[in-house]
């Protein structure tokens, strides 16, 4: 009896074990066949050139010029959007956990509103945003762009930072103030505890937002240009992607895919010093 | 320890507070309530400096909330109402116009868990004495030094004062702790349960520093443990429901309560 139940307990054991790592596998494999897939088709076109240069004449024929109009685009859009998103986040973060009361019905309806927004896919973002650029008049633009890139990644920051500070130890905040620090000298430890948090929120929201395709096609546009100012359209990574691998020449689809693997590099290099930073912060955390 | 012994050196005379042997906490008609209940109901009492006084009593009872008023840590709770005084070294705290961080400061809050800051341990003890003025790295240094000694700890971390403080263990952090209070040269040191989530060497530690450093600064303690406060206790004082049943030396209450609630506490009938 004894024995029989020890070996269902076994069994579970097992069957739950390779459930998990077939799941792992599964998804690993996953991630290296789209890295494959874009390494192999997109390394031959890859160059300095590619980088370096601003599409050609006859770019879209395959010929000459790069994907820097691209490239620098998706950094502006990105750049802008993540400290916008930033400037408008933390103080919706501090007010829904310091001043409203953890049971206030505001709190629990901006939080549901947020986690609403965060599954809204951004191609209603871009939408949205086009038919209030008709009923303005204007035309797509960087800071179009810019705009909707933050709007839609302002969830992301919110949700991520809201549960940082939520689980927040008091604790800390009481230590400091009871060595006689004011409330705005208790910053210096608050941020040290929540900056990995911060961290971790921004390189969520930089890796949705230099993705996205569908919110800037329609309103930054595209160009063969860098924009020089806010009002000029703006091209993007992704879009770069979408557009050239709807072409039938080879060379520039074999390109597309140099975009991506471009897209996917600077991925990588934000998150890995994003990974540095943050864990230069945390050492500090208490936990 | 020796430095103790041989009366403090005190880097940061500039705060130097404790000048005034005599001074002491006095507490006169508290009262005290959150939301609606009333949890301290008139207490009156006097805590005398170079002393341990143990604040005893059974749970619920009020300790932790007279504690936290004496450095006025309970006015950032919600729907807190506060009335009567608290007198320190002759100044009420509640006075309007009496400087929150000067009163925190003259207060050393050492609590029930350890909890350094986010930070290495030599700024744990620094992040104190900067905010109230004290700069220069060889100062600071000074500063730094003088206090981990005095809480036992130099020896420990002198190799790794720029180490994370989360890596010490809870025993070391909670005495790191009692060094970051003593920093900003407090005047009494309010302990919180200080040593019921350490193990019984850390807190031993823990006693036998507080036993050392009354010949400098006035101890309140709150505490569970009977026989902690029959070790070490000067002055006791009991509390039960909010109210303060009896206060005296530690051989008054302990060997001759007169209170029928203290009798019945002392002999384990209720804790």
């Amino acid at each position: 009896m004894a024995y029989n139940r020890f070996k269902n307990k076994y069994v579970e054991e097992v069957v739950a074990k390779v459930l998990m790592i077939a799941a792992t596998v599964a998804l690993f494999v996953f991630a290296s066949s789209i890295i494959y897939t874009i390494i192999a088709n997109g390394w031959n076109a890859m160059s300095w050139e590619m980088i370096s240069q601003l599409p050609g004449g006859g770019f879209y024929i395959g010929k000459e010029g790069g994907l820097l109009n691209a490239i620098v685009g998706s950094m502006y859009i990105v750049g802008a959007a993540t400290i916008l998103g930033l400037i408008v986040s933390i103080p919706v973060v501090f007010y829904l956990n310091v001043y409203l009361n953890p049971n206030s019905k505001l709190g629990y309806a901006a939080r549901l509103c947020f986690d609403v927004l965060f599954g809204i896919p951004s191609i209603v973002y871009g939408a949205f945003a086009f038919t209030i650029m008709i009923y303005l008049g204007a035309k797509a633009s960087l800071l179009g762009g810019i705009i909707v890139v933050t709007l839609l990644i302002i969830p992301i920051f919110i949700r991520s930072m809201d549960e940082v500070a939520r689980s927040f130890p008091r604790a800390i905040v009481d230590a400091a103030v009871s060595l006689g620090a004011t409330k705005w000298e208790t910053i210096r430890v608050v941020v040290r505890q929540i900056m990995p948090g911060i961290a971790t929120a921004t390189l969520l929201s930089i890796g949705r937002a230099i993705g996205d395709a569908a919110a800037v096609m329609l309103t930054a546009g595209y160009t063969d240009s860098i924009p020089t100012s806010l009002s000029q359209p703006a091209a993007t990574l992704p879009l770069a992607v979408f557009f050239q691998l709807q072409s039938p020449i080879p060379q520039v689809q074999e390109r597309a895919y140099g975009a991506a693997l471009v897209l996917t590099i600077i991925v990588l290099i934000i998150s890995i010093l994003g990974r540095i930073i943050t864990n230069r912060f945390s050492k500090h955390r208490i936990k | 320890m020796d430095i103790i012994k041989q009366g403090m050196f005190r880097p940061n005379q500039k705060f130097c507070t404790n000048a005034n042997a005599d001074a002491k906490i006095e507490v006169q008609d508290l009262n005290v309530n959150i939301g609606t209940n009333h949890i301290l109901k008139d207490v009156n009492l006097t805590i005398h400096n170079q002393a341990i006084t143990c604040i005893i009593g059974p749970s619920g009872c009020g300790k932790s909330t007279l504690l936290r008023s004496f450095n006025r840590l309970l006015e950032d709770t919600a729907k807190t109402k506060i009335t009567g005084k608290v007198i320190v070294d002759g100044d009420d705290i509640y006075e309007k116009g009496c400087e929150i961080t000067h009163v925190r400061r003259k207060m050393g809050l050492l609590s029930q868990k350890p909890c350094p800051l986010p930070m290495s341990i030599f700024d744990n003890i620094s992040y104190g004495c900067k905010i109230h003025g004290i700069r220069g790295k060889k100062k600071l240094a000074m500063v730094v030094k003088h206090y981990l000694e005095a809480a036992g700890l130099w020896n420990e971390v002198k190799d790794r004062l720029h180490t994370p403080a989360n890596r010490m263990s809870l025993g070391q952090q909670q005495r790191l702790c009692l060094a970051r209070g003593l920093a900003v040269e407090p005047q009494f040191i309010l302990a919180d349960e200080s040593t019921s989530a350490l193990d019984p060497i850390s807190s031993k530690i823990i006693e036998d520093l507080f036993v050392k450093l009354k010949a400098e600064y006035g101890i309140v303690m709150v505490t569970h443990t009977l026989r902690q406060a029959l070790r070490i206790a000067d002055y006791v004082v009991f509390m039960y429901m909010g109210e303060v049943i009896e206060q005296g030396t530690a051989e008054e209450v302990f060997k001759n309560p007169q209170h029928e609630l203290t009798q019945k506490y002392l002999s384990g009938a209720f804790s």
